[in-house]
């Protein structure tokens, strides 16, 4: 166990390797119930969303959902989270444990003038369901009013009933659902994922599997001091329409920002060893870059990593592990999706 | 552990440390050490032939969790290292005391083993 963000969670719940390889083949469960959860309500709610993400709302009907990132005067990333479309007015934000204490009165200082209403929902927990048998083994243990949904759900939407919401989202690269459910029906419902053969799943794996399909962590590969441009979100943001003043715009479109030096990529180690966050990178002939998050890869057997760097890097890095240079070839994340290698020009060692 | 190999000593950072019959002494990791850093994916052995004083840096062991030095449990020179570990480092979590050994030693001083304790600390 250990502690994040004011939660105990399990690391892992024996191996992260093993919880890692059972969501790319099977189907693995994350308690994930320390996240934080925002319900905004009123005839405001969908102008008041329009104002404060870097994505636009209108492009979601209802029950579809939609990542985005808060940004704040200066461009910065506040934070990352999914938005929902309850329909009738009503939107759900789901952002970072690690950001709560900022981002609630963040929301809600940005709410002022807006007619909407926004409430935190401490009384619901979050378990995502991941894997290729994910879809499988969900929905039937669903409450019979979303079981039909659930099924029918096609990917990045939701459906929801009363304190019920499930949504066909996830943090692994994998097909799953997340399911938002009050917190004394979770042990029940976990339980009966269990027995359906779904694994527990700690912290750990979630960090690989995320970092496998390419996924920022925010606080490390992204932060108050880095634009969407920076860190490899710039499709997040929506330039379109052209008068929709979201907090960030004038400074996303300042001539500094545009130019862009600073690029988001990934790295995979080509010799043995272990990528790790704050590793500097060596872009050859146009300086210096950091690795933001790194890690052993369990799919594909080598080290890969998530890495600021200079604009205009070429297919080599070099990156310095214990005061050695290590020779690294860039890459476009994702490295994996749907259990399969996105980098397979590079051959990677498989080990048992 | 069932095949816990008998005069083992450890040190207060965790390594185990087993006199052998011919004056050397075998060094890895105890099965506490391997449970806290998890599922072992990387292991950086010491060079073959050099010698290292005490509680110098020798090798590194790196799990999915994070990288952690080994210190030199005792001063000598580097007979044997453990070359399985460089495909198969998960041999540290499954046999810590066994086929997850990491490096073997000639002491400088053969009664230096007699500093390094006899009960594993935790």
């Amino acid at each position: 166990m250990v502690e994040f963000a004011g939660w105990d969670m399990p690391l892992h719940y024996g191996s992260q390797i093993e919880e890692h390889h059972s969501v790319r083949s099977a189907a693995g469960m994350f308690d994930v119930s320390h996240m934080t959860v925002l319900d905004l309500e009123g005839m405001g709610a969908r102008g008041f969303l329009r104002h404060l993400l870097a994505n636009d709302i209108e492009k979601l009907s209802d029950g579809q959902a939609l990542y985005s990132c808060m940004l704040n005067e200066r461009g910065g990333v506040v934070d990352d989270l999914i938005a929902y479309d309850l329909g009738d007015h009503r939107y759900r934000l789901v952002t970072n444990a690690g950001t709560r204490g900022k981002v609630v009165p963040w929301v809600r200082t940005q709410a002022a003038g807006f007619d909407v209403r926004v409430t935190e929902r401490q009384d619901l927990g979050l378990i995502a369901v991941q894997g290729p048998k994910a879809v499988g083994s969900t929905p039937r243990l669903l409450p019979p009013l979303l079981r039909e949904a659930a099924q029918r759900l096609p990917r990045f939407h939701a459906a929801s009933d009363g304190n019920l919401l499930v949504a066909r989202t996830g943090y692994t690269g994998e097909d799953g659902f997340e399911v938002m459910l009050p917190a004394e029906d979770c042990v029940p419902f976990w339980e009966e994922l269990q027995q359906a053969g779904v694994r527990p799943v700690g912290l750990g794996a979630r960090d690989t599997l995320r970092l496998e399909a390419g996924m920022n962590l925010y606080g490390a590969d992204m932060d108050e001091t880095t634009t969407p441009f920076q860190c490899g979100l710039g499709w997040t943001v929506a330039f379109e329409p052209k008068d929709r003043a979201f907090i960030g715009r004038e400074k996303l479109e300042s001539p500094e920002t545009q130019a862009q030096t600073v690029i988001r990529v990934g790295l995979v180690l080509l010799g043995k060893g272990v990528l790790r966050a704050h590793q500097r990178v060596e872009a050859p002939g146009l300086g210096t870059g950091v690795i933001t998050s790194g890690g052993f890869s369990p799919t594909l057997g080598v080290a890969i990593a998530l890495a600021r760097v200079p604009a205009g890097i070429g297919a080599n890095a070099d990156v310095e592990i214990r005061g050695k240079w290590q020779p690294a070839r860039v890459v476009k994340p994702p490295f994996v999706r749907k259990g399969r290698n996105c980098i397979s020009t590079i051959e990677t060692p498989k080990r048992s | 552990m069932s095949n816990l190999p008998e005069n083992l000593r450890y040190t207060s950072s965790h390594e185990w440390v087993q006199p052998l019959e011919d004056g050397t002494v075998r060094v890895g990791i105890t099965d506490y050490a391997q449970h806290a850093l998890g599922d072992m994916v990387y292991v950086e052995l010491p060079d073959l032939g050099s010698s290292y004083p005490a509680q110098a840096e020798c090798a590194v062991v790196e799990s999915v969790k994070s990288a952690s030095d080994l210190y030199c449990p005792l001063a000598g020179e580097v007979v044997e290292i453990n070359e399985a570990l460089n495909d198969a480092p998960e041999l540290i979590n499954q046999a810590p005391y066994g086929e997850g050994w990491i490096f073997r030693i000639r002491p400088d001083n053969p009664d230096d083993i007699e500093v390094v304790a006899e009960e594993e600390k935790e």
